[in-house]
C-alpha cells in the first residue's frame, strides 16, 4: 500500500520537477513547483514527520510560493519568446552531467542507515514529532533559535527602511 | 471482515468510502442550501420575501441557479493565461473541501463489531483501543488554508482584466494577513489543550455539561478567530476583492458558466469548513448532552452549531457594511496581531500559576 502510494507521488513529483524548468510561462512554473513542494510534504508524512509535512506546505507552497506569484504578477514577466540556440545550453548540460554522475555515485556506494541517536523511530511515533521538535527547539537548541530569530528581525527592518526610503 | 486488503480489514476501506462520501455529500448539499438561506434569511431581515417562485418559498431555487450555470456559454478571454485560467477555479475549490477530511463531527460508532470514528481521517486500533487521527490536523487545515489563496491569485492574474487583478492583489494582501492572526490567535488554544490533535481537542471540552468549551476559557481567542477567518474567506465585511461598486465581480469578472459557479461553491464551502473548524476548536465539537451514550446525536449536535455559526455569517452580511481598505489592514496588523500575542502571553502566565 504505502509501497504503491510512494511510486505514484514520485511519479507526480518528477513530473512536476520537469515541468518546472520546461513551461515557458513562469506562473505555470511556480504552479509546478507548488505540486512540487507538495508531494516533498507528502514524503515528509510517510517519514512519520508530520510536522515537517504541514510546516513544508504553510511555509513554501503557502508563503514563499505566494510572495513568488506575486512578483511575477506584478512584473508582468510574458511568455519566455527568447531564441532556442544559446551557450548556456552546453554549460547547462555539462554541470546537469556532473551532477546525475555525482548522485548516482553517492546513491550506489552509499548505504542507507537509519538515524542513530536517542531518537529513534519508535520513540518519535511515541512521544509525537511536533512535540520533540518543540521541546528541543526550547531547551537544548534555544540559543540557535533566539539568533535565528533576530536574524530575521534584523533582515524584516532592513527590507522596511529599504521599501521606505524610495516612498 | 474476513477479507484482508494490503493488511487492512476490508471493513476499513468500506467505512473510508462511507465516511468520505458522506461528508462530502453533506458539505455540497450544504453548500447548495447555504446560497438558498442567505438569500432567504438577508430577504426577511430586509423585509423581503427572498426567492419565492421555484418550488415552495423557493426551496428548489438553488437546483435551477446550478442548471442555468450549467448551460451557461463558456467563455475564456482570448489574452487570458490558458492554462491558469481554467486551474485557477479549481485550485479554489479543492482546499475547501480536502479541510473537511480532519474534522470530527461525531464519536465512534460500532457497526458490525467495528468501531468507526466519525472523522475522515481517523481510524480505530482495536489493540491500542483508541482513536488515533492525523495528530497536526489543526496545521493541516491552516496548510491547506494557505493554499486557497491561489486560486484567487491565479484567476485575478490569469483573466488578464485590471478589476481582476486588483481583486486578485486585494485577496492576497488579505488573505495573508488574517492568516497570521487567525493562526496566532489559535495557539492560546493549543497552550491549554496541548495538543494538536483535532479528536483530542473535542475530548478536551467534553466535561462540565459545556462549560469546559475553549470559547469560555479563551472568550478572546475564539472572537478573534472567528471575525479573522471571515476575513480569509473574503466574507462580509471583509469582502474587498469582490467589492462590486468598485470592481464589478473582483477577481471572477471574467468568468462564466460552470467556473463561476466553482468560485461561488468555494466560498460556501470556505464558510462552512470554518464554521466547522471554529465549533471543533472554540465550541465543543460534537459534544452535547447524552453525545457518548448515544453516539448517532454526535453529528446532530454538530451539525447543529455549524448550521448556527453560518447563521451568524449571514446575519453579520446582512447588517454591517463593507470595510475600507486601509481599515481592513489597520484592524489586521496593528489590533488583532499584538493582542493575539498579548493572549498567548497572558495564557502562558496565568498557565504556569496554575500548575
Amino acid at each position: 500500500m504505502e509501497t504503491l502510494f510512494f511510486l505514484i507521488i514520485t511519479l507526480v513529483a518528477i513530473v512536476s520537477a520537469i515541468l518546472v524548468v520546461t513551461c515557458k510561462n513562469p506562473i505555470n512554473s511556480a504552479l509546478s513547483l507548488i505540486m512540487t513542494f507538495f508531494c516533498l510534504a507528502t514524503y515528509y508524512v510517510m517519514l512519520d514527520a508530520p510536522f515537517m509535512a504541514a510546516v513544508q506546505v504553510m511555509v513554501y507552497a503557502g508563503a514563499i510560493m505566494v510572495l513568488m506569484v506575486f512578483t511575477i504578477m506584478l512584473l508582468n514577466i510574458r511568455v519566455d519568446a527568447s531564441k532556442k540556440h544559446s551557450h548556456k545550453l552546453i554549460f547547462g548540460s555539462i554541470i546537469g552531467f556532473f551532477t546525475v554522475l555525482n548522485l548516482v555515485v553517492v546513491l550506489v556506494k552509499s548505504r542507507a542507515a537509519l538515524p542513530t541517536g536517542p531518537y529513534s523511530g519508535e520513540m518519535i511515533k511515541k512521544i509525537g514529532h511536533t512535540e520533540l521538535v518543540g521541546r528541543e527547539i526550547f531547551t537544548t537548541f534555544l540559543l540557535p533559535f533566539e539568533i535565528t530569530s533576530i536574524l530575521l528581525l534584523v533582515a524584516i527592518v532592513g527590507a522596511v527602511i529599504l521599501a521606505k526610503k524610495k516612498i | 471482515m474476513g477479507i484482508e486488503i494490503l493488511g487492512l480489514p476490508m471493513m476499513y476501506y468500506i467505512a473510508m468510502v462511507a465516511k468520505v462520501l458522506v461528508a462530502f455529500v453533506f458539505v455540497l448539499l450544504t453548500v447548495a442550501y447555504a446560497t438558498y438561506a442567505e438569500r432567504k434569511i438577508i430577504g426577511h431581515m430586509q423585509v423581503r420575501l427572498g426567492p419565492m417562485r421555484t418550488g415552495w418559498h423557493g426551496l428548489l431555487q438553488p437546483i435551477a441557479d446550478g442548471v442555468k450555470l450549467f448551460f451557461k456559454e463558456e467563455i475564456i478571454p482570448s489574452q487570458a493565461s490558458t492554462f491558469a485560467f481554467l486551474v485557477a477555479p479549481l485550485i479554489a475549490l479543492i482546499p475547501a473541501f480536502i479541510t473537511f477530511a480532519v474534522i470530527p463531527f461525531g464519536g465512534v460508532i460500532e457497526i458490525a463489531g467495528y468501531k468507526i470514528p466519525l472523522q475522515i481521517a481517523a481510524y480505530y486500533d482495536t489493540t491500542a483501543r483508541q482513536v488515533f487521527d492525523v495528530n497536526v490536523g489543526v496545521l493541516y487545515i491552516l496548510a491547506m488554508s494557505s493554499l486557497g489563496v491561489y486560486g484567487i491569485v491565479l484567476a485575478g492574474w490569469a483573466s488578464n482584466s485590471k478589476y481582476s487583478l486588483m481583486g486578485g492583489l486585494r485577496a492576497s494582501a488579505q488573505m495573508i494577513s488574517y492568516e497570521l492572526a487567525a493562526g496566532l490567535s489559535i495557539i492560546a488554544v493549543f497552550m491549554l489543550s496541548g495538543t494538536l490533535s483535532l479528536t483530542k481537542i473535542v475530548e478536551l471540552q467534553s466535561g462540565m455539561g459545556g462549560f469546559e468549551w475553549y470559547l469560555f476559557k479563551q472568550p478572546l481567542a475564539a472572537f478573534m478567530f472567528f471575525i479573522c477567518s471571515l476575513a480569509e474567506i473574503n466574507r462580509t465585511p471583509f469582502d474587498l476583492p469582490e467589492a462590486e461598486t468598485e470592481l464589478v465581480s473582483g477577481f471572477c469578472t471574467e468568468y462564466s458558466s460552470m467556473k463561476y459557479a466553482m468560485f461561488f461553491m468555494a466560498e460556501y464551502a470556505n464558510m462552512v469548513t470554518v464554521c466547522a473548524l471554529t465549533v471543533t476548536l472554540f465550541l465543543g465539537g460534537w459534544n452535547g448532552p447524552m453525545a457518548v451514550a448515544v453516539p448517532i446525536l454526535g453529528p446532530v449536535y454538530f451539525i447543529a452549531k455549524v448550521y448556527f455559526l453560518m447563521f451568524v455569517c449571514m446575519w453579520i452580511r446582512a447588517t454591517l457594511p463593507r470595510y475600507r481598505y486601509d481599515q481592513l489592514m489597520h484592524l489586521g496588523w496593528k489590533v488583532f496581531i499584538p493582542v493575539a500575542l498579548v493572549n498567548i502571553v497572558v495564557t502562558g502566565i496565568i498557565g504556569y500559576f496554575i500548575n
